[in-house]
């Protein structure tokens, strides 16, 4: 008896917001429920810029399924919203608190170890109560399937484990969307890499720099031409006692550029605009960095195969809307429909059809719509294409455009706060770049502050970090530098002509010709995904409570 | 159900996974503990010759004797049941079984503890531990012990304290298992199956089965197994319950102390008196000429006890 498989009615796999919302949506249909997170805590793995929104029109919010959210787990509520665009030491400041607060019923800024720690504890109470419950530790490495179909999951420390209904909330490189071949890992365009650091900073000192009161925050964003042409940009968000500031880039164009994420991460931090805030003082507390999906291109139309749902990142489910990200939000309004979807089709009689009105619920609930807007789709192909975006540059950077810029100045602020115009703007060096850039350039003051604040080393940063480091979890499949060099650049913790990091490259003689090719050491991995994307590896979480482990999040 | 936490929600579906897939056999379990100094950095203080001075060092529970708390607590997740810690000490070792409760696990605590025991060696640690399990009253199922003390004492405690039990009529005797590296039980055989480190070798390892009741050593390397997401959740349940229980531990009513008269002891057995050991340097005591003939002594008065010290006094000069 003991030596069959356990079984679980679900069974979901990771704890971030969207496996919370969908374990605590079981158990509230009073469905056995088992959380299998592979963090030494909830948490302790994952990294968010840190704005949670609460959207109108969504059907779940992360309040609705865990009332005392916004008191216990999240920082400040953030009411005011601020792009600077920036050319040089111009800077020209759009206030975009209309799209911010487009559809939003409220947003808090969160650190994700307090946070989704926070909610893991509640989803082991109600899980609990149905006779599952959440554990920490476990990795699950795949898909148990008997007969070609998909039964259950297996794990590095547990036998393996049957249930009636899979939801594979694992976050960005899902393991388990790429071994039902929903998803796979080939294309750097479909990616955004995220880094960021939390930096310390007086509850008092925060309410008098910014200027907000203790209950409130604030969110600014950075767009221009201080990224070296790499698309992409950054932020700043208050939390109660410390800042969340990061960068976040087509990982296409980090990669191509030969870019270095942290040292684009201080050329925010170094920038005159923020002495206003930092006045020489720069304590951080934590350097993190994780991939994160664009779902204008991978957000899948039908995640779900057998009895296992995709939900939130590993769907790619994550919205670029501009600079606004929205990903938490709608992990947490899939984790609700997917749960919701079981339950239905259990009632009727047909728990294998979950994963069918899982999908119709997506798109009748409108989420796909925002995931994957059609004027996305329909303008992309013109847009991106590159004469339109010569011209566009041209245009831009003329006397023209100057003028254009300047006598509409206004109308752009408008069009950034626009829902409509963001959802269409393509992903090239234009919006992300050349416009900002040029927006400071034509409208912008000079900031004239010296800010002389020195953020920490590479080296440094690594070592604040905490690792439990176990066996090594990627393996260099082609260790040539044509196809994974890009990695050295690439990886957050890496750097040309650093060796403490985890990708290195190496000329190596042989028969009188040399050769480049890359190493890899594994122990100051963050676990980002993007050498999954960009090199040539096989790429796996590493097991249970190991590998690094977040404070901040 | 006390196991649910204390949810009464008719709405809510029974709990059907562990309940039905886990055999219920219900096992008694008992620990063995001692305190020892606090070695760690910093806790620890010598004198100027570089002697341990006990007084200020704090006194901590062993720590190879959590190691054996794991594995009860392990056959407790599995199998259910109850771990009693147990422990002869000072009344001072309270606060060392709520460190093994809190730390690791424990249902009850017993302490056995009065002047007369003070001082003694293993040999009487042992009379006076398996008097006091005899005094249970039920037979425990599994007797675990952690392998040898970190103060240098000489690990004899656990096996001694199995002979003890051994030449107790009113107990049974049960096979003795050291250096213990993993545990399962199979209920329905009523056997315990081990995996051990044959003379404490890392490099060999045999696996043993024997009937239970048994008493368990286990190995410094011991590592307790939850390959199920059953044993993990209920160990989830009862190490929350025994942290809170450990916090709030009232030591005067939640630990059970016995004296010399509650186990009905013979003051002269027990302690000092009853310690057979004699600590004469570092040199190996040596062997009494074989040819030599017994003579018999009845410990059982003072008179008695020095007779036996003077006999032995001769071979404890170490040359
Ligand atoms: C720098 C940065 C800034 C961002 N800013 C924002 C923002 O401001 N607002 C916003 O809404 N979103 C933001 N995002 C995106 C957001 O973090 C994600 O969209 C969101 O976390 C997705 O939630 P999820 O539940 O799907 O996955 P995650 O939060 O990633 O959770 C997945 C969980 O699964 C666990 N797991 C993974 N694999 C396994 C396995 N094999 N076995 C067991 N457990 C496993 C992980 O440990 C993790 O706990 C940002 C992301 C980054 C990197
Ligand atoms: S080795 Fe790969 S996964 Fe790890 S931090 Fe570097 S790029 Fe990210």
């Amino acid at each position: 008896m003991t030596d069959e498989y356990e079984h679980y009615e679900a069974v979901v796999v990771g704890a971030g917001p969207g496996g919370a919302a969908a374990a605590a949506a079981l158990a509230k249909q009073g469905v056995e429920t088992l959380v299998l997170e592979r963090g030494t805590e909830a948490g302790s793995k994952n990294v968010s810029g840190g704005l949670i929104y609460a959207e109108k029109s969504a059907p779940y919010t992360i309040d609705s399924l865990f009332p005392d959210f916004r008191e216990e787990a999240a920082e400040r509520p953030v009411g005011e919203y601020y792009m600077h665009n920036i050319a040089g030491e111009k800077v020209k400041t759009f206030d975009l608190n209309k799209i911010h607060h487009h559809d939003t019923e409220w947003c808090d800024a969160v650190l994700r170890r307090h946070m989704d720690s926070w909610l893991a504890d509640q989803v082991h109470e109600l899980t609990r109560e149905t006779g599952g419950g959440l554990l920490t530790d476990v990795r699950v490495n795949g898909l148990l399937r008997e007969g070609g179909q998909i039964v259950g999951v297996t794990c590095d420390e547990l036998d393996p484990i049957r249930a009636d209904v899979i939801v594979a909330a694992d976050g960005v490189n899902s393991e388990l969307a790429r071994d039902a071949g929903l998803m796979d890992w080939e294309d750097p365009e479909e990616w955004f890499q995220g880094v960021k650091a939390v930096v310390e900073m007086d509850p008092e000192v925060i309410n008098d720099r910014f200027d907000v009161s203790p209950e409130e925050g604030v969110a600014h964003l950075f767009g221009g031409d201080l990224f070296q042409n790499v698309r992409g940009g950054g932020f700043l968000y208050t939390n109660e006692g410390s800042l969340s500031i990061g960068t976040v880039f087509h990982l296409d164009s980090l990669a191509d550029e030969r870019a270095e994420p942290h040292e684009l991460l201080d050329s925010l931090l170094t920038h005159p605009l923020l002495d206003q805030w930092f006045q020489g003082e720069y304590d951080e507390r934590e350097y993190a960095a994780k991939l994160v999906p664009d779902s204008k291109k991978v957000a899948h139309p039908s995640p779900h195969r057998g009895r296992l749902l995709l939900v939130g990142d590993a769907a790619g489910q994550m919205q670029a809307q501009g600079p606004i990200i929205k990903g938490m939000n709608h992990a947490v309004t899939a984790g609700g429909l997917a749960a919701e979807a079981y339950q239905e089709a259990k009632t009727r009689g047909q728990p294998e059809a979950a994963g069918a009105l899982y999908e119709q619920k997506l798109e009748d609930e409108g989420v796909m719509k925002q995931l994957r807007p059609q004027r996305y789709r329909v303008t992309r192909f013109v847009s991106e294409s590159p004469p339109v975006n010569w011209l566009g540059e041209k245009v831009l950077n003329s006397r023209v455009g100057g003028v254009g810029i300047k006598a509409f100045g206004g109308l752009l602020e408008r069009s950034f706060n626009s829902p409509f115009v963001l959802g269409m703007a393509p992903d090239t060096k234009l919006t992300y770049v050349t416009a900002p850039a040029r927006i400071g350039e034509v409208l912008g003051t000079p900031v004239t502050a010296e800010n002389d604040i020195e953020p920490p080393e590479l080296d440094d940063r690594i070592g604040d970090l905490t690792y439990n480091v176990g066996d090594p979890h990627i393996e260099v499949l082609d260790d040539s530098f044509e196809a994974s060099g890009l990695a050295v650049t690439a990886c957050p913790v890496s750097a040309k002509g650093f060796g403490g990091g985890c990708y290195r490259e190496e000329t190596v003689q042989t028969n009188g010709s040399t050769e480049r090719k890359v190493s890899l050491d594994t122990q100051p991995c963050v676990e980002c995904g993007t050498c999954a994307i960009v090199a040539d590896t096989h790429w796996e979480h590493p097991s249970g409570g190991k590998g690094v482990e977040y404070k901040q999040g | 159900m006390e196991y649910y936490g204390g949810v009464n929600d008719e709405t809510l579906r029974p709990p059907t996974v562990w309940y039905t897939d886990r055999v219920e056999i219900n096992m008694h379990m008992v620990v063995l503990t001692k305190g020892v100094p606090d070695f760690r950095e910093g806790k620890v203080s010598f004198d100027e010759d570089g002697h341990l001075e006990r007084g200020k060092t704090p006194t901590v529970m062993n720590p190879n004797d959590k190691i054996a708390l794991r594995a009860a607590l392990q056959t407790k997740v599995k199998h259910g049941g109850t771990v009693s810690l147990m422990s002869m000490g000072p009344p001072g070792y309270k606060e060392i079984l709520q460190e093994g409760m809190r730390e690791v696990y424990a249902d009850d605590l017993y302490l056995f503890s009065d002047r007369e025991m003070g001082a003694a060696d293993t040999w009487a640690t042992a009379m006076t531990v398996a008097t006091g399990i005899e005094k249970l009253g039920e037979e425990p199922d599994i007797i675990f012990a952690g392998f040898k003390t970190a103060d240098g004492e000489t690990g004899h405690t656990g096996p001694q304290t199995n002979w003890c039990l051994d030449i107790n009529e009113n107990m049974t005797d049960r096979p003795l298992i050291t250096h213990v590296i993993s545990l399962d039980i199979d209920e329905d055989e009523g056997i315990v199956r081990a995996k051990r480190l044959v003379e404490g070798d890392v490099s060999e390892i045999e696996t043993i089965e024997a009937e239970l009741p048994a008493f368990v050593v286990t190995d410094p390397e011991f590592v307790a197994n939850y390959r199920r997401a059953e044993y993990r959740l209920r160990y989830r349940d009862l190490r929350e319950e025994t942290q809170e229980r450990a916090a709030n531990l009232d030591l005067d009513e939640d630990v059970t102390v016995w004296n010399h008269e509650d186990l009905n002891l013979d003051p002269d057995f027990i302690g000092l008196d009853g310690s057979p050991t004699i600590v004469a340097g570092v040199d190996p005591i040596p062997k009494g000429p074989s040819e030599r003939e017994a003579q018999m002594i009845t410990p059982d008065d003072q008179e008695g006890m020095e007779a036996v010290l003077e006999e032995m006094q001769q071979f404890v000069a170490g040359d």
